[in-house]
Formats: C-alpha cells, structure tokens, sequence
C-alpha cells in the first residue's frame, strides 16, 4: 500500500495527484480516508467530526446540484440544505458554518467574489477569503473537483470532502462514493448524533486556512 | 429550444450569484425572436469583460450573443487572443482551443453533437481573431471549409496580434507599421472572404460591426445556413484602438470611416444558391409568423 497519504496542505506549489502516488478509490460500500480505504461507516462519523470541530465548515455544491437537471438533481440539492440546516443547528457559538455555490466552471476573470462564489480554477481565494478549513464538494464533475481539491490541497490548510456520486476522489482527505440523497441525509444525521460530543478548534485559531 | 431547461434548483436558489438568477429570469434563451434590440431590456449572455476601455470586439460580442438564434444550443470555439478573454464571462457553452486548431476542434464537435444529439438543433461556431483564422490556423480554417463543415466561422479582424502586443497579421493592410512590426508590412491584406467562396463557403460577409442590426442579419443567416447546407464565413473589423493609436470613444467612428464604399470594409456579401433558396424560404416563413401574429393582435 502507498505510503503517501493525503493530508491538509499548504502541501506545495504543485501537490501531487494522489492517484500518482499509488493513492486508489475504494470499492462500493467503502470510503476513503487521508488516502486510506475505510468502511463507509467511519467516513460518516469522521466527516461530521471534522465539520464540528472547524470554524468555518462549508458545503460547496456544485452546477450537478445547483441546476435542476432533473428531479434527482433537486433532491439532492433539498438534501444538501437539510445538511447545512443540520450543521447550524449542531454547531457552538462562534463557529460559521456556510453554503456557497461553485456554478459553473468557467475559470472567471478577472475576478470572482469570494464572498458569495466559488471557482475550480481559483478555489483557494474563496477559502481563503472566508477563512475555511473545512469543506465539502457536492456536485462537482470529477476532473473539475480534482483539480480543485488539488489547489486546496497545495495552497491551503483547508481539510477536503468529497461527496462523490462516482468513484470517489483520491485527492480529496475524506471521500465517500456513489452520493445519494440517503448518503447527505445521513451524513446529516451523524452531525446530529455527535453534536455536543466534538470539541471545536476555535481556541487554537491558528489551524484554520493558511494562505 | 426553450429557457425550461435552465432552471436552478429551488432549496438552493438562494445561495447562487445574482447574475445566474438573472440569466434564468430574464436572459432571452428560447426566443424565437431574440436579436440586438434585447439589449438593455433583459439579460446579455455577456456579464463583463476585460478587453480594453472601448475596443469594438465588446460591442462585437454583444450584437453577437444578443443575435445567436439557439445560444441554449449553441457551442462557440474560441482561440487564443483578445477574443478568448472574454469567453468565460460568456453565458453560451465554449471551448477554449489551441491556437490556431479553432475549426480542426469545432469539425469534431459539430460531428459528434449530431451523432449525440441527433433530434436536437445543435450549433456550432467559431469566433477567433485574424491571426488564428488566417495565419497559424489557415490550415484548420481551409480544411474544415473544404470538407464542407457545417459551422460558422466568425474572425474578428483587428488586422494584427493584439494580444501579444501588435505583429504582422496576414490580414493587416499593406505598408502598416505595428509595434512590433517595424518594417511595415510587404505585401496585401489577404482576400479571406474570396478564398472561403472559393473554398466552399455558401455565405461569406466582410463588414464592419457598427451597426448593430446588421450584425444580428448576417449571424442569423451565417448560423442557420451553417446549419442546413455548409460552411459560412464572418470577417468583422473589430479594429484595435490601441494599437491604431485610437481613444476608447473612437472605435465606432474607425468602423465607419472603413465601411465606406471605396474601402477594405465596404459591406461584401456572397450566397452561394442552395443558400440563397433557405434565406428565401426563411423570409417567407417569417412573412406568414408575423401576418399571423398581426391577426391574433387585430382579433383580441
Ligand atoms: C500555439 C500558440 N502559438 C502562439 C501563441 C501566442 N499568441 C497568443 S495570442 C496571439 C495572437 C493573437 O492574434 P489574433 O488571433 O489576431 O487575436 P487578437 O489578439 O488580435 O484578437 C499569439 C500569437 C499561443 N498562445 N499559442
Ligand atoms: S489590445 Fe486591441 S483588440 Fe485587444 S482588447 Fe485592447 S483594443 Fe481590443
Ligand atoms: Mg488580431
């Protein structure tokens, strides 16, 4: 097994794609963690671990969810809110929790507004504009979410997860596969189950995104 | 063709940016009708852009967006230069392509959107300046014209690289001296649009863009011949106030100047006759829409 693991960054200039080294997807019913295949089990509890414990924990869906494709689309999308719903109810005083949307993918210039957008090809502007440091990618087509999670990964301290409707993403530090409108609920309800339960990291600011 | 297939999801119509709400509420995709005069009443497919203070290719880009007669199904190929920074403020799907492969890639699209798509009206057309369509990309320009593609080919001809800061173009007047072109160029504009005749182009105007409702006629009729019979071809003057030494409000007064009857961009057109026959079955159609529409209006 590879001993590389993907880890929160500033990694470098130029991360390299897990998959190169030797970081690969897990099987259906599994999940990935920091590179490693876990049970899908142990994803939920540490995905809603991670977002309790981050002071600005964000869900940033993508034009999959954003644009009623279909009926499965805006499911999805009334799922993810339900997630946001949860994480603002669960969280303590002090801690931020946001949604902001990745539309589309156009690599926008000469600007974007960090405040109310997030873009592939420039993602760390929003994370670092909003000070985040920890975040989920919903909807996002695959290459797009890698390069994305990449850029994070290489330029911010902002811990990733993927909530992947295919194979899952290697480069991202969490990721599930196969996303469904059960699997954001039930991330939903693992947030719920350990409300209380995780201690923020709002005493030790200095963890938070780094640019 | 209708605005029904963009919508954003309810549960999170709230988080996205305005100028997405305001495509989905008041862009005209699905208009049978859409054209310049849009412009200032609903929303431009164009959000902004980061040409320069003035420069013609922006009032170009808008006459065009405004004008495209399937923009929810319509594909535009870009190139490098100027043009290609305004792409992705452009609310129509584009693809960015290696300079000069502009037609080489948008032959293969057009191909595979018709095996894909085979009951969809899917357009496809090329906009790139005059040193992809004529220079580096002449090759992918021919080829796809001889091959009888069936796309647009749009060149805004500023008659240099202006991106780059100002070379020798192919289609930059003879004896013009550029920054970075000092001796001045030796020999003629190239005769782009009578090459396309030659090479199978069954519409080809050369004009300026000043006028607006012009610019809406000729892509009209360069799309919809594109997408019946065969390649069409657009050279629009779009000049480059900074390298011609112009102010920002005199690109308009430049256009004008040239479009005169003795000069380079004195309005040219061809139709080939296969052509000439849609362009005459559309006026008619349209004839019969807008009599019928002035019946239903006299009867209510
Ligand atoms: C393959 C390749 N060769 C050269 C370049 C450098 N280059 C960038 S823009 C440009 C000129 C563009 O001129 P034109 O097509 O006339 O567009 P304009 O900027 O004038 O609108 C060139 C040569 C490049 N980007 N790629
Ligand atoms: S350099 Fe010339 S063509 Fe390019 S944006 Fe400026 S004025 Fe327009
Ligand atoms: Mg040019």
């Amino acid at each position: 097994m590879s001993q590389y693991r993907v880890l929160p960054g500033p990694e470098h200039f130029l991360p390299p794609a897990a998959a190169s080294m030797g970081v690969y997807l897990p099987n259906p019913g599994e999940a990935h963690i920091n590179g490693v295949i876990a049970p899908e089990e142990k994803a939920y509890e540490e995905a809603a671990r991670q977002f309790l414990m981050a002071k600005v924990p964000t869900i940033f869906p993508g034009p999959l969810v954003l644009w009623a494709w279909n009926e499965k689309a805006a499911k999805k999308a009334t799922a993810i809110r339900h997630l946001y719903n949860t994480l603002k109810e669960c969280v303590q005083p002090g801690q931020k929790p946001m949604l902001i949307p990745m539309p589309d993918y156009r690599p926008k210039y000469p600007k974007i507004n960090p405040e109310v957008e997030i873009n592939p090809n420039h993602p760390n502007l929003t994370i670092w504009h909003n000070k985040i440091d920890c975040c989920m990618f919903v909807g996002v087509h695959c290459h797009q979410a890698n390069l994305s999670l990449k850029i994070i990964r290489g330029g911010t301290s902002c811990y990733t997860i993927a909530m992947c409707a295919q194979a899952g993403h290697e480069d991202a530090m969490l990721s599930f596969r196969d996303a469904s409108v059960e699997k954001i609920m039930k991330l939903a309800d693992w947030v719920k189950k350990l409300k209380g339960t995780v201690q923020p990291r709002l005493a030790t600011a200095k963890n938070g995104a780094s640019s | 063709m209708s605005k029904e297939r963009i919508k954003i999801s309810e549960d999170l119509y709230d988080i996205m940016p305005s100028d997405y709400q305001d495509l989905v509420k008041s862009a005209t995709y699905g208009k049978e009708d859409r054209g310049w005069k849009d412009i200032g009443n609903s929303k431009e497919l164009i959000e902004q852009h980061s040409l320069c203070a003035g420069c013609p290719e922006s009032m170009a880009f808008r006459y065009i967006l405004a004008s495209l007669p399937n923009p929810e199904d319509t594909v535009m190929v870009g190139s490098t230069g100027c043009t290609s920074l305004v792409f992705p403020m452009v609310a129509v799907h584009n693809i960015h392509s290696l300079f000069g492969n502009q037609n080489a890639i948008a032959s293969g699209l057009k191909r595979a959107l018709s095996v894909r798509f085979p009951d969809r009206v899917k357009d496809v057309v090329v906009l790139a300046g005059d040193g992809a369509t004529v220079d580096i990309g002449l090759d992918m320009t021919l080829q796809a014209w001889f091959r009888q593609e069936k796309f647009t080919t749009i060149c805004f001809d500023n008659e240099l690289y202006a991106n780059t800061g100002g070379q020798e173009s192919g289609l930059m007047q003879k004896g013009f001296v550029a920054k970075m072109a000092p001796v001045g160029k030796l020999f003629d504009k190239v005769r782009l649009p009578e090459i396309a005749r030659e090479s199978g182009c069954h519409y080809v105007v050369n004009c300026t863009v000043s006028k607006p409702s012009l610019v809406e006629k000729v892509i009209r009729n360069a799309v919809h011949i594109a997408r019946e019979i065969g390649p069409t071809y657009l050279q629009l003057y779009t000049p480059c106030i900074l390298e011609i030494g112009k102010n920002s409000m005199e690109g308009l007064q430049e256009m004008r100047d040239s479009e005169k009857p003795t000069e380079r961009f004195a309005y040219k057109e061809y139709i080939s006759e296969p052509a000439k026959q849609l362009l005459a079955e559309m006026a008619a159609k349209d004839k019969e829409r807008k009599a019928a529409a002035k019946q239903l209006a006299g009867q209510a």
